[in-house]
């Protein structure tokens, strides 16, 4: 029962609520995991959380960007913008499924990765394009979902995958509509016009060959019934990977690279 | 008498005392100095060395060996994948302009005789922004390597995404990056040359998967904008930031290489890695 909600709406649903987070959806959708840390190369990001557990008894790695609940909770996640360091945990532990024949779960949720000093001088570029190539011939099935915002280049460095799915009034977007409208109309202010016709709704993605399934949310969007919008990523990823899983790897990985190769739009 | 009134017209173009000489600004050390020697130079700035911005078409001539350029899907040119208000007459606009279908030309060539595929992104076409075409041109030059055995040599610029396109623009750096994974997975080599500016998606995706990476000399290199920075943290950056010379120092390129010696750098390399004067299609 999906309700018809304009981009803006929807946008705005994501932001002003107490929607819900990676951190509520944990226990609710699986169990017996133990989260873990560090890129062994410089720190441990606090934007990314990476996790080893059960889905309905399968050991699966989760890797999640993290959104604060609180003002508290945001500072010290970074208010889910990672630096090169979360997404280099994010490979390392992606590796680390593909060794022990696990399937890979990443939430995304994020404005954007981080944009300072610090992430530039150790590699946010790099960082994001190592994550995109290396998870795009990943030897082990890759589930995405797009838990309510994704922005730009530090949602896609965990959005290589075999399906998308995106939560009922999610986004995604190559900036953000301020952002959009700052740079093309020089008006942040136009932010709500802009929204309009980037095309970011789940819908949009869908359309467009980005996503594959839009995950239905209670009425009045997600934060009105977490029990329920668990139970709906819970029964989505209980569907689609054992599903994967049974594909023989190497028709995955071409299925994969095509899913990502027909995506644009030209005349010859 | 005739000649009398062209030598005074030529007087006046040429060194009239109030006549001044066009001049180049740099963008770098702010500079002045006349853009005939900026122009000499290739673009470089006489003061500061630094590497200027060059056309795609300027890029291939200094680089490859004459006339065995063979430009791959010179036609292909962009739709309107999400309807976006006035893209068209943009483009079309851009394309009489720069003599350019889009941001990017692909194709094969030789560099003293090494056979190779070379790509080149050109600023002038909605600051090498990368939507469809520059996504998709890039994808077909490494599957069409990796298919021929060869290697492929990256001129990289961008201001980023392509924005008119919407999301369809942020899956060419998948598209885009697993082409680049399929090329390397095969064994083929891949040398990128930052240009100025190298920023944003193209940054976060193909430009920093070269097996090795070169840039020109104070061009410009980052995943976020300057402004965008400082508009985050609230305070100036330093000049150097972003610069090649500040990423080299920080590990993410090999080497700085100037334009005068490109050409020869690259023929090296690509001898150095087994490509020699063999045809093309071998
Ligand atoms: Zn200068």
């Amino acid at each position: 029962m999906s309700e018809n909600k304009t981009a803006w709406e929807r946008i705005q649903l994501v932001h002003n609520t107490g929607r819900p987070t990676i951190n509520d959806y944990l226990p609710l959708v699986f169990t017996d995991y133990y989260e873990m840390h560090g890129d062994r190369l410089y720190g441990d990001d606090k934007a990314i959380i990476g996790a080893v557990g059960r889905l309905d008894g399968r050991p699966v790695t989760i890797i999640a960007q993290v959104k604060g609940r609180d003002i508290n909770e945001n500072k010290a996640c970074n208010f889910a913008m990672p630096h090169p360091e979360g997404y280099r945990k994010a490979l390392r532990l992606a590796r680390q499924a593909e060794k022990f024949h696990r399937p890979v779960i990443c939430f995304i949720d994020t404005p954007g990765a981080f944009c300072g000093i610090a992430a530039e001088e150790r590699g946010m570029g790099e960082a994001i394009a190592k994550n995109i190539a290396e998870f795009m011939t990943l030897r082990t099935p890759i589930i995405s979902i797009v838990l309510g915002e994704a922005g730009s280049g530090g949602a896609l460095a965990l959005g290589v995958c075999d399906e998308l799915a995106m939560l009922e009034n999610a986004q995604y977007s190559v900036l953000s509509p301020r952002g959009f409208a700052s740079i093309l109309w020089k008006d942040a202010s136009r932010e709500q016009e802009a929204s309009e016709i980037m095309r970011i709704t789940a819908e949009d993605m869908v359309r467009l060959g980005v996503a594959e399934t839009i995950i239905e949310e209670p009425l009045g969007g997600a934060h009105n019934d977490l029990d329920k919008i668990s139970e709906n990523i819970k029964e989505y990823l209980s569907q689609v990977i054992p599903e994967k899983c049974q594909k023989d790897i190497d028709e995955l990985l071409k299925e994969r690279y095509t899913k990502f190769r027909k995506i644009g739009a030209f005349i010859e | 008498m005739f000649e009398d009134f062209f030598k005074v017209v030529t007087k006046r173009f040429n060194g009239g005392d109030d006549y001044k000489p066009p001049m180049f600004k740099c963008p770098r050390c702010q500079g002045l100095s006349p853009l005939s020697r900026y122009e000499e130079l290739h673009r470089v700035c006489p003061a500061c060395n630094y590497h200027g911005r060059l056309s795609a078409q300027e890029r291939i001539a200094i680089t490859v060996d004459k006339e065995s350029f063979r430009e791959f899907d010179g036609g292909m040119k962009s739709s309107n994948p999400i309807d976006f208000p006035e893209y068209e007459e943009k483009q079309e606009e851009l394309r009489e302009r720069t003599g350019l279908n889009d941001a990017v030309i692909t194709g094969t060539a030789t560099i003293k005789g090494s056979p190779c595929v070379v790509g080149v992104m050109d600023s002038r076409y909605m600051m090498a922004s990368m939507g469809s075409v520059v996504g998709e041109k890039i994808a077909r030059a490494f599957e069409y390597a990796a298919a021929n055995k060869l290697p492929v040599i990256m001129f990289t610029a961008s201001g980023g995404a392509r924005m008119q396109e919407g999301i369809v623009s942020l899956m060419q750096m998948a598209k885009t990056s697993g082409a680049v994974k399929l090329h390397s997975d095969q064994g083929g080599l891949y040398i990128t040359v930052l240009t100025d500016p190298t920023t944003g998606g193209v940054t976060a995706s193909f430009a920093s998967l070269g097996d090795i990476i070169i840039a020109e000399p104070k061009i410009l290199i980052g995943f976020a904008g300057r402004r965008v920075i400082e508009n985050t943290i609230r305070q100036r950056l330093p000049d150097d930031f972003q610069l090649a010379e500040f990423m080299f120092e920080k590990g993410f390129i090999d080497m700085i290489v100037e334009r005068r010696k490109m050409r020869s750098v690259l023929s090296h390399l690509l001898k150095l890695h087994g490509y020699d004067k063999r045809g093309a299609e071998q």
